[in-house]
Order: structure tokens, then sequence, then C-alpha cells
């Protein structure tokens, strides 16, 4: 057994963890956040250029070829720059699920296009009422003879402000939770009939709604068969998970790192603060949370890319059960530990910390991924 | 044992609940119900209510114009109040510096600040934190150096709440540098308009204004500011901390958010049900409840223990960590109640003019936000990591 990472993904993270602390400081990404894009068109252009929008992808595409750990290795350097880029939505998820489920026709379309970082590729799957549960669809796809009329509304699409491509669940037979039933569609995000609300997000990106109204695709944009997606959104989601847990691994080192610092600096009572038990307890306990998760983060690494099973399944909700609890214990006793200045915009280690708890709000939180699990429990 | 109330207090409830049903402004109170912010007029308005009503200065005595109510009534009036989406009282001028300048001032200085505070012509902040200074406040540097009839106060003082509208603060500063740290500290009232006083915002984690930082180069600030006497301001810093220290549990600030929680979770859908059927999170509904029901009673403990004539001692400090942790917890759920939908910023639906479609749910704007801001409960006032070094050292004797 050998948890090292090999010399070619050394290398990757390598890359990565250099172009993050060259181009990504803290002052930076206030400003990327800023713009229109709610993000770095450069870095993206640069991630691009040294192939790493590629990882993931087939090498017949400009790809790596790149597993669980490879992009892990990608995330978790992401996660420590806290970068703002569509890379778990547009490469990750939009295009596992091209990949996936498209024909030879829609792969030539899209993924090339993805895969270099040219286009840029929203996941529409979550609902006003959906919750976290991808099968609770209520948007309609109605056939007709040009193709496929949508109307519904699709939530919380992040980075789909900017999107040229949106991957959109919708609904051709079965009741609002059912399964079966659900057909999945990609289009270009400004198709007739598409509406976006776009709004910041809390923890510095942007995002938006997607009002379906009347918008005709034709029949080429089906992803797949009709009514049965549902089995390539969770198998897809589930490599999302890994990836946004990858991510916030890299988010609870520097949030981990930064609280040390301040313990080691911050002095009270004539010593530094981290001289109180209290205090060192706390630092341990934060420590200890960040190792669950990094297991976790890698278990979940290793099952990504595998067959779908219910051990992939069972490790996939308990890895982002644990981010999701651990992730919420660094950000709050980080935020303590630090006293006022932990709370300000101008540090950035409050910037982690609403990171963190806004990745429990990403494909599902520690509840629903709770409840995913117990519920595996019995099943063979 | 008797837990209700006499026929006296309930007459006093529903004295408050006509005043209120009368008073206050719907308007106001759907901005506190909807965690909106409000403006320093906002304040303003519904302190000229309070005042006209002589419901405003109930620390004081009724010579100054306060009121006086029992520990029961002010519990009374608490909790009607938060019920009711009353805004909260700026405490700074009426329950902090007011109760020093009552108990340690000069005549003069009665005659000249208490009116001021009652008329909401001064509107005071509060300068004890510093860079320096946090949980250590004994440490602090800030400087003044009597010089004939003035002191020189430099340095710096730091989260300074509603600095921004205030035009008086009250500073703890240093005025002897010879004697232990607790022994050199003196009490003085600064007019923030004196020439070297600089205020500069400090934006918190969510993007709101609340706090800042007051930088003091070479301010002369004239000796009859001095309340009590030179280098005994501890003393009068510690008095203000009891002051400080009640009501920091927020019981009814907790039951009000639990209300505004549960309402929230029955409009909210999961699994094509409301939320608040869902086993899971009404399970943690359930839990913060039972733990509010029990700090209730622990603070009508510590109330009735009051009322007989009894000292609030450390037993605040213990209702302080309790009472916040369980009001963090709500804002927890809160957010976790609308699920994807913690993660959009939706400034514009914070204003209550906002006309337009709501993105989710027409209180889910502010949740988020809600919860970063409200990490500060544990960390002000004393952080609670503090509040259990005095519980440990008052009760426990460890």
């Amino acid at each position: 057994m050998d948890f090292r990472l090999n010399e070619e993904q050394q290398m990757l993270q390598d890359t990565v963890a250099r172009l993050v602390r060259g181009e990504y400081s803290f002052e930076k990404r206030l400003e990327f956040s800023e713009t229109d894009a709610g993000f770095s068109v450069d870095f993206w252009k640069q991630l691009s250029e040294l192939g790493l929008t590629a990882v993931p992808f087939a090498e017949e595409l400009g790809g790596f070829g790149g597993g669980g750990v490879e992009v892990q290795s990608v995330m978790t350097e992401l996660g420590r720059g806290l970068c703002l880029e569509p890379y778990l939505q547009s490469i990750i998820f939009a295009g596992g699920l091209i990949n996936q489920a498209g024909n030879a026709s829609q792969k030539e379309t899209w993924l090339s296009g993805i895969a270099s970082g040219e286009l840029q590729a929203a996941v529409a799957l979550q609902e006003p009422q959906s919750f976290y549960d991808l099968n609770d669809v209520e948007t309609r796809a109605e056939k007709n003879d040009s193709g496929y009329v949508l109307n519904g509304r699709k939530a919380v699409v992040i980075g789909g402000h900017c999107a040229d491509i949106m991957l959109i669940s919708a609904r051709t037979s079965g009741d609002s939770r059912d399964a079966e039933g659900i057909s999945l569609f990609a289009l270009k995000a400004d198709t007739v009939g598409i509406e976006r609300r776009v709004y910041p997000t809390i923890d510095g990106s942007k995002g938006c709604d997607v009002t379906l109204n009347n918008v005709q695709v034709s029949a080429d944009a089906l992803l797949g068969e009709e009514g049965s997606a549902a089995e390539v959104i969770e198998y897809q989601s589930g490599r999302a998970i890994a990836a946004l847990c990858a991510e916030a691994v890299g988010v609870m080192e520097i949030a981990n790192e930064l609280t040390l610092d301040y313990l080691k600096q911050r002095k009270q009572f004539g010593v530094p603060i981290g001289k109180f038990q209290v205090l060192q307890h706390r630092m341990v306990d934060m420590m200890s949370e960040l190792e669950q998760a990094r297991s976790m983060a890698i278990l979940a690494a290793s099952v990504a890319d595998e067959e779908q099973s219910t051990d992939r399944r069972r490790v996939l909700a308990a890895a982002k059960n644990v981010i999701g609890r651990s992730g919420q214990f660094i950000s709050e006793q980080g935020i303590q530990s630090h006293g006022g200045i932990g709370m300000t915009w101008e540090y950035n280690f409050a910037h982690y910390a609403k990171r963190l708890i806004m990745i429990n709000h990403q494909l599902g939180d520690d509840d629903f991924h709770l409840e995913r699990y117990a519920a595996l429990l019995q099943a063979s | 044992m008797n837990m209700n109330y006499t026929a006296e207090e309930l007459a006093f409830r529903n004295e408050v609940r006509a005043f209120l049903d009368e008073k206050l402004p719907a308007d106001l109170a759907a901005k506190v119900k909807g965690f909106r912010h409000l403006s320093k007029e906002d304040h303003q308005l519904w302190q000229k209510i309070l005042c006209k009503q002589g419901w405003y200065a109930t620390h004081w005595p009724e010579e100054y114009g306060g009121v006086k109510w029992t520990p029961i009534q002010k519990h009374i009036w608490d909790e009607e109040s938060c019920r009711y989406g009353v805004p909260r009282s700026i405490p700074f001028g009426v329950n902090m510096v007011a109760p020093v300048i009552i108990k340690f001032g000069n005549e003069e200085q009665k005659q000249t600040y208490l009116p001021r505070i009652l008329s909401g012509e001064d509107w005071w902040c509060q300068g004890y934190s510093e860079p320096g200074a946090g949980s250590d406040l004994a440490s602090l540097k800030t400087r003044a150096v009597r010089q004939g009839d003035h002191y020189i106060v430099s340095g710096q003082k730091t989260w300074t709440t509603l600095g921004q509208y205030a035009n008086m603060i009250f500073c703890l500063v240093r005025t002897n540098t010879e004697v232990k740290a607790q022994e050199g500290i003196s009490f003085l009232l600064i007019d923030m308009n004196t020439p070297g006083i600089t205020v500069r915002p400090i934006i918190t984690l969510d993007g709101e204004h609340e706090v800042n930082e007051v930088f003091f180069e070479d301010v002369k600030v004239p000796v009859e500011n001095l309340v009590g006497e030179e280098d005994k301001g501890w003393t009068y810093a510690k008095f203000l901390l009891t002051y400080e220290r009640t009501g920091l549990a927020g019981i009814g600030l907790s039951k009000a958010a639990l209300s505004h929680l549960k309402a929230l979770a029955s409009r909210r859908i999961k699994n094509g049900r409301p939320l608040i059927e869902d086993t899971t999170f009404s399970q943690r509904i359930a839990k913060v409840e039972i733990d509010l029901m029990a700090a209730t009673t622990s603070n009508l403990r510590i109330i009735a223990a009051v009322e007989g004539g009894g000292v609030p001692g450390a037993e605040s400090s213990m209702l302080k960590v309790k009472g916040t942790e369980i009001r963090q917890a709500i804002n927890d759920l809160a957010r976790r109640a609308i699920g994807p939908y913690a993660i959009p910023f939706v400034e514009e639906e914070l204003s209550l003019d906002y006309k337009g479609e709501f993105l989710s749910d027409e209180n889910a704007a502010p949740l988020s936000a809600q919860y970063f801001n409200n990490r500060k409960l544990s960390i002000f006032g004393g952080s609670n990591e503090i509040q259990k070094n005095i519980v440990s050292k008052m009760i426990l004797g460890l």
C-alpha cells in the first residue's frame, strides 16, 4: 500500500501549485471576483495552455487521460488558492456528462472545446423545490416535430452566468421525483427562451437561476437515451463530489495554516495565545478534522472513476458528509480562534471560512449524504 | 416553587403588548423580523417613541428620567419586544456609559450627558478594544497625557460598533505607565468631532460596515471629561462590563429567530413535503428548541434570584456561552433550510422596498450573511473562552 502520488501526479500537482502561487494572490482574487466573469479569464487561459483543463479527458482530445487522483491533485491546489474558475462545473461535471452520455457527434461538437477551456459549460440540474435531490425534476421537455420544447426553472447554476453551454435535466416522463423519465440536454446558453437571473455568490463567485420558457431544441440536443439520464447524472455528480472534496481539503489546509500562524503570533496576557491549552486542543481538533477529510478525499478520488456500485455510492456519500462536517468545524473554530480579525473582509481567512461553508451547500450537505449513506446500510 | 407571573406582572405584560400593538411602526418590525438592516434614522425614530413612553432608560434611577422596572419586568419587556420585532436598542449610551456616569460621574457630567442620551442628541460608541488588547483588555496602550487643562490622547481603538454614527466615544486610556496594567487606566469621554480623530470602516466577511477603527492623534480632551478619578478607570470598566454581559445571552432574540426558522422550514420543500416534516431537519430544530427551553429557564432562575436581592455573578457568563451557542445553532439551521439557495447573495432583496420576484423565499437573502455575521456572538462582549475562564475561577475556584 502506498498513498504517495507517483512522479507524474506529483509533477501535475506542483505545476498547478506554482501557477496558483504566482497568479492568485489574495488581493488579485478579490479583483477577479469583482469582474463580470467572476473569475480570471487570463488564469483560465493559462490553465488551458498548460493542458490542465484537459486533465480528465482522453488523449485523443488532447487530454491527459487523468483519473480521480489526477483531478484531486489539480482541485486541491485550486482550493488552496480559493480559485474561482469553473473547473469543477465545466471540466469535471459538464465534461463528464457529455463524455459519458454523448454520442460521437455530440462529443466532437462540445468536448474538445471544453477540454481546451475555449467553451465554458455549466450544469443546470437543481430546481427551486429539489433541495439537493437531482432526481427531483419538474422541468418538462415535450417532444415535437423539431425536437423538444423545454419549460421550467433551474436553480443555483454556478458559473451559468457566463457559460456558453448549459447541460439541463428535464422530465420527458414520470412523476416529479422518479429516477425514470429524466432526460439530459446540451444547449447553447443563448438559445431563445433561456432567461438568466445572475447573482454573486456569498463566497465570491457568480451564478444564476435559469428560466426555460418554451425553449425549442433540436433532437440532437438530447444526451443519451430519452428518460434515462438519472444514472449518468448520479455517476457524474459522484465524480464532481470527489473533486469538490479535494478542493475542500486545499481550502482547509490554508485555513489551518493561517490559524496556526495566528496562534503563534498573536500575543495576549504576555504570551502567544497558542500557549493556552483550550486553543491548543482546538487546533489539534482542527488538524484531526483536516486529516479525516483528507482521508475521505483520497478514498473518494480512488472510486471516482470506478464502475458504479454500492461501495462507490457509500464512499462518495461518506466523503461528502465528512467534508461538510469538518469544513464547518474548521471554518467556525478558525474564526473563533482568530477572534474579530477572522471575520474581516481584508483578511484572507474569512474568505476560506466562507468557501468551506458553501462547499457544504454544493452537491448535497452533510445531512443529505448522511441520509444517503443510511439508505445504503442494508444494500448489498 | 412558583414559576408563574404574578397578577401585576401579567398586567404589565398586557401594558407592554398594548403599547407595542399601538406604537411599533409596522415597517420597522418587518425589517427587524426579516433581519434587514436598520438605518440610523430607524433607531432614532424608535428611541423617540420609547422615550415618549418613558421606557427608554430602564437601568436609570427615576430622577434622571429612568423607569424603575424589576428584573422580571425587564425580562417581560425583552421577551415581548423580541417577539414583536422591536429594534435592538443601541446600548453604548443608555445601557453602558450612562450607568457609569450615574455611579461614578460628577453632577455636571450627569446634567450634561444624561439628557442628551435620552433626547438622542448624542450617539455614543465604545472605545475599549485595541489591536493589541482584545481578550487582554488591560494591556491597552492608548495614551492620555495631562497637559494643563487637557489630556492629549494618542492611540487606536478597534471593533467600534456603529462608530460611524457616533458623536461621542467613551474610552479607556492609559494615564500611568509606571504601575500595574490595571492601575494606570482612566475613563474618558471624548467628542468625536475633536481634531485628530479619524474613523475608518472595517468591512466584515458578510460585506457589512458595522464596526470601525478609531485613530487618535494628539487629541485634546478637556480634563472635565474624566469620569471619576484618574487611574481608577479599570474599576469603572469592569462595572460597565457587567452591564454589557447581562442580556448577551439573547434568549428573546433566539426565540424570535427560532419562530422565524420554523416558519421558513414550513415553506421550504424537501422530497415534495414541507422541510419541517422531514425527519432529519425536524430533529435538528427540536434539539435546538429543547436547548433553548433549558436556557430560558436558567435565565429565569438568575432573574428571579436578582429579583430576590441577589447579585448576578459568573452565572451570567455561563448563560452568555449557552445563549450565543443556541443563537448560532439557529442561524446555522436557517442557512441549511434553504439548501442550495444559501449560496447566492442577492443583495437587492435585502431592501424592504424590493418589489421584484424573490429568488427563493422572501426571507432567504439575509440568511447566509447573518450566519456569518453572528459568528461574532461568541467573540464579542468577552469571548466565550474568557467567559469560561470567569466561570472556572469565580464559581469553581480552579
